[in-house]
Formats: structure tokens, sequence, C-alpha cells
């Protein structure tokens, strides 16, 4: 059994400073409820690897527009104007990286390699200060591995254990993002008891997961 | 052949779309960038077997939902809603770039700033002025089997958009193929830029007139 509390307890660790990944793309699959709870909980300075910064008024584009964080890894801000403005005007580290190499970095630090090896970046701005290695003839770029104190990631439905079922085009970035945080809070739309979902339908498995909040509890 | 729209701007994104439908390989996977590249599902024959990607996490991609029909589970990489097709599935963002980089992508349109002789693409940063970040392109231009790039063919100020070197930040080195335009089609080969075709309404002389590049003419210029 996993720790299952209201969101705001499950953020009240959270400190100011604190990295934290966010699920979602455009804010599909994104655990809206646990993004208010860190705004009501007032951090500030929040180092947030998420896909994209959103777009106005929506989940993680209010983090932003709210000021609370201080650096952003990620692959597109450019449906959040608020975004660019914060980066143009240097109050928001942004550090774009190729959206495929961020779900292979963050995958990697939760599947325990210790590096990815990609052939994508290479001749760009994305090699700067990077090592790179030829690999039968062909070149690549070593990105390292990405990790988190805390991942917020979401799901369709969960049992009591964490095991979670994400649906459609909601998987995104949550199932990587599970894997590669200290503490991974799970916030499930729907909370069954442990034994109920089919376990053959389950594609986030539960041993990633600390703590559950169920969605609007 | 759809007839061609009264808005010249429209008529142009229109042309280019058309030409690159036809591109696109029977069974195949492939991916369209957001804005004109999307354009091109608007112009597939009809039962020509084309499935699309969406890099957000699935295959199939259909067209957008219908008003009160939307999924808020289902969107395209513009955060839309949209629709997924027969023979599609869901998966998360690692297995989409591992379909994207590992080779199994036919197709990528995707739209540039700047593209140059050698294949260089440029579309993700305007510094100081205009930084989106590159989102999937630079996974999709490098594991794309071909990369068809799609933008009019000169910048709003009327300045050349296909360039000896480009200037911009690069998404990738060497990974264009093929450049449409609403001008000219164009090929990218090991020694420089091909025109291929002109357009109905074009000529060989304006395309050359448009391009910050050297172009090599064959005797035999098609049209499109």
């Amino acid at each position: 059994m996993k720790k299952i509390v209201s969101a705001d307890e499950a953020v009240s660790g959270i400190r100011d400073g604190a990295s934290i990944m966010l699920g979602g793309f455009m804010c599909c699959g994104q655990p809206f409820g646990l993004v208010d709870a860190i705004l009501r909980k007032g951090v500030k300075n929040l180092t947030l690897i998420v896909n994209d910064t959103g777009s106005p008024g929506l989940g993680v584009a209010k983090l932003v527009e709210q000021r609370r964080v201080a650096h952003v890894i990620t692959s597109h801000i450019g449906l959040n104007p608020e975004a660019g403005k914060q980066m143009n005007a240097g109050t928001m580290k942004v550090e774009l990286v190729p959206q495929g190499t961020l779900a292979e970095r963050i995958r990697s630090a939760g599947a325990g390699l210790g590096a990815v090896v990609t052939p994508t970046g290479l001749g760009t701005e994305v090699e700067k200060g990077k090592q790179k290695i030829l690999i039968d003839g062909r070149e690549y770029l070593v990105e390292l591995p990405l990790r988190a104190e805390f991942a917020f990631v979401t799901a369709d439905i969960a049992d009591k254990y964490g095991n979670g079922f994400v649906a459609k085009s909601r998987k995104n970035f949550n199932i990587v993002m599970a894997m590669a945080a200290q503490e991974t809070i799970l916030e499930a739309d729907k909370l069954v008891e442990t034994g109920e979902l089919d376990p053959d339908r389950i594609n986030l498995p539960g041993v990633f997961v600390h703590t559950i909040v169920e969605a609007g509890k | 052949m759809t007839p061609p729209l009264a808005d010249p701007k429209a008529a142009r994104r229109q042309r280019v779309a058309q030409r690159i439908a036809r591109e696109l390989p029977e069974n195949g996977l492939a991916n369209l960038g957001i804005g004109l590249p999307t354009l091109v599902a608007d112009y597939l024959p009809s039962g020509k077997n084309i499935l699309l990607h969406s890099e957000n996490g699935f295959t199939g991609l259909g067209g957008a939902a219908q008003p009160g029909a939307e999924d808020c589970g289902i969107v395209n990489a513009g955060g839309r809603p949209v629709t997924i097709m027969p023979g599609g599935c869901f998966f998360d963002s690692a297995m989409s770039f591992a379909i994207i980089r590992g080779g199994h992508l036919d197709v990528t349109v995707l739209g540039a700033l700047e593209v140059d002789e050698e294949g260089n693409i440029a579309n993700y940063a305007i510094p100081g002025k205009f930084v989106p970040g590159m989102g999937g392109a630079m996974d999709l231009v490098v594991g794309a089997k071909k990369v068809i790039i799609a933008m009019e063919h000169t910048s709003k100020n009327g300045e050349p958009k296909i360039l000896k070197r480009c200037t911009l930040p690069l998404t990738a080195r060497r990974e264009a193929d093929l450049i449409v335009t609403e001008l000219a089609v164009i090929r990218v080969t090991p020694s420089g830029l091909a025109l291929e075709e002109v357009a109905e309404d074009s000529s060989v002389e304006e395309v050359i007139q448009a391009t910050g590049a050297r172009l090599a003419i064959p005797s035999n210029v098609g049209r499109f």
C-alpha cells in the first residue's frame, strides 16, 4: 500500500528550489490537481522538467505565469508567450532539449543507464560542451541521464498499489517520468482497490509510485 | 484536383501541400509538422494508404475532432483535439521517438526558416527574437528516411530562405532531401541543389531570382 493523500498533503514536503518533472504534452495528460496544489503552497524558484510550457492559463503555463519557475528544461516554449518573455528578460533560464533526447535522458535515469548516445543534435547548438563518440563509424552525442526530486504524473485509473493505466495520447512523458524521480506522485482520475485492474492493462507499474492522489479529492 | 483558393497566401500553401501529397509512399508512415505541413493530409489521393504519426504518441492521426466530439486524450502535437484512424495505436514519448529515430518513419514534412545548399536546416530559433524550441524536429529530421521541407520560397520581406549557408541556428546538418515551395521543387543532392520542377505560373528565371543559392538547372525542368 502506498501513501494515499490529498494533493495538498502530497506536495507538503516540496520546498523552494525543488526540481520537479511534470508529465503532459500541451497539457494533455498533465496532473492539473498537483500543479494547482503547488501553486497554493506558494513554492518558487522551481526547476521544471516538462515537454513544453503549454499554452496560456492552463497547467504548467500557470506556474510560469505566476513566476514560480527559475529554470525549465523543455523541448518547446513557442505556444506560451510568457515563457519567451521571461527567457528574453533573463528571469527564467530555458534549457532546450530535443524531445526524443528529453524522453531518453529521463528514461535512462530511471533505467539505471549511464548515458544515452544519440545522433540527434549533432552539428547544432545542442552538441555544445558534450562528448561525442564514434560507434561503427557513425558519430553520436553522449547525453546524460536526467533526474528530479519529484515527478508529477497522471493516470486515468490506478489501484492503491500505484499501478496505473494511462489512456490514449495522455501517456506521453508520464511513464518515463514516473521512473526517474526520488518521489513520484501519481494523480489518478479514478482510484480502485488493488487487484481490480487487469495486470495486462497496466502501463505505469506501481513500483515507480510513492504517493497517490485521487483527482478532485 | 481541388480548385485553387482565392486568397493568394492560402493558394500558395495549397499548392505546396498538394505537391507534397504525391511524395508520400503507399503504405508508408509519415509525420507532418504543425502548420503548412499539416495541410498535406487534406490532399492525399483517395485510396492511398498512408499512416500518419503524431509525435506526442500515436500512429493513425486523423482529422480535427468534430465540435462536441472532442476527446481531451486525443490531441495532435499542437495540442488540438483530433481523431485516430483504424490501424492506429497509442504509445508513450520514448516509444514515439524510438519510431522516429529508429528508422521506422518513412517521411517527415516540416517547415523551415532557412535551408541551404548542403541540406542544412534551420527551423527552431531566431536568437533574441523568436525561440520556440525544437520540439521533436531535431529527432524527426535525423531519424526519418526522407526529409521534405514545406515552406514559402521567400520570407515575408521577400528575402530568400534557400541560401548558400544557413545563418540561423541549425536544426540538423545535411538532412534535407527535398524542398517544396509555391514556386519550385528542389532536390538536395551531394553536389548541391537541383531544380526539378517549376510551378505552372512561375518560371525558371523567377525561381533563380528568389533563391539565394546556386541551382543546377536541368534541360527538362518539370511543371507542377
